[in-house]
């Protein structure tokens, strides 16, 4: 599955959807440090997984680290009820900037 | 009707691949919805399985998918039962034990989300000699 990406006022959006498991988590890294390779700061719009595990969750843990070294931000929009029930169990929910919706996220960044 | 006297729900037997999984886990969140689980608990309840043959298709098989995964599916009065077994060498304690939360890494925290989602699981080796058993239950809310 592809994932959407378009640019918003600067910001590259990825609109991730579905299941993200082992058998995706590859495909996604990939596009993930694809986007965070462009040095442009990256929003990540969650509203539209259903499911993300722990192979899921490294790979966005990865793209996190990525665009910190390279003095990016990588930011999570409009997380799903699942995903942010991943990501609290895991206690990543303090460590990404959260926001409700991408109009909130740019806000932020401004 | 007790633990004791729980009642075999399903038996699911599939390759330890991992393009298996979405069918796998539609199959649980049917079984959790039928043993009465709302929807969060359901959903805890997918994920611990997919965490647990995640590990499997990982560790005890490497990765090769040349190996089964037995799902026995168990359901009771107060708890639904779920037992993950493969046929893999004995898996090191140390790879399915949770891992601290303080390092920021990406990987190791599919057992950490098994014991935090499911109120029992118990690893070990298989009762008959061959292969690995992860035994998982979820209490029901009685008060719901």
């Amino acid at each position: 599955m592809t994932e959407a990406i378009r640019e918003v006022q600067g910001h590259l959006v990825v609109a991730l959807s579905g299941e993200i498991d082992l058998d995706r988590a590859p495909a996604v890294r990939r596009q993930l440090l694809d986007c965070v390779k462009r040095q442009q700061d990256v929003l990540v719009d969650l509203s539209a997984v259903t499911y993300i595990d722990s192979s899921g969750i490294a790979s966005l843990v990865e793209a996190l680290q990525w665009a910190t070294r390279r003095g990016s931000d990588l930011s999570l929009v409009a997380v799903s009820p699942q995903a942010l029930r991943v990501f609290e169990l895991a206690r990543l929910d303090k460590v990404f900037s959260i926001h409700p919706d991408i109009d909130a996220a740019l806000a932020a960044a401004d | 009707m007790s633990a004791s006297t729980a009642e075999y729900l399903l038996e699911l037997r599939f390759p330890a691949q991992a393009n298996r999984m979405v069918m796998v886990r539609d199959i649980v969140r049917s079984a959790a919805r039928f043993c009465g689980f709302d929807e969060p608990a359901t959903q805890d309840i997918v994920l611990a399985v997919g965490e647990a043959c995640q590990n499997v298709i990982l560790h005890a098989y490497d990765g090769r998918g040349d190996g089964p995964i037995l799902l026995d599916i168990l359901d009771s009065a107060d708890r639904m039962i779920l037992r993950v077994t493969d046929f893999g060498p004995a898996v090191a304690t140390a790879t399915v034990q949770p891992r601290a939360l303080h390092e920021l890494r990406p990987g190791g925290l599919g057992t950490h989300f098994i014991h935090k989602v499911m109120d029992t699981a118990d690893f070990g080796r298989s009762p008959t000699g061959v292969g690995n058993v992860l035994q998982m239950t979820k209490k029901k809310d009685l008060a719901k």
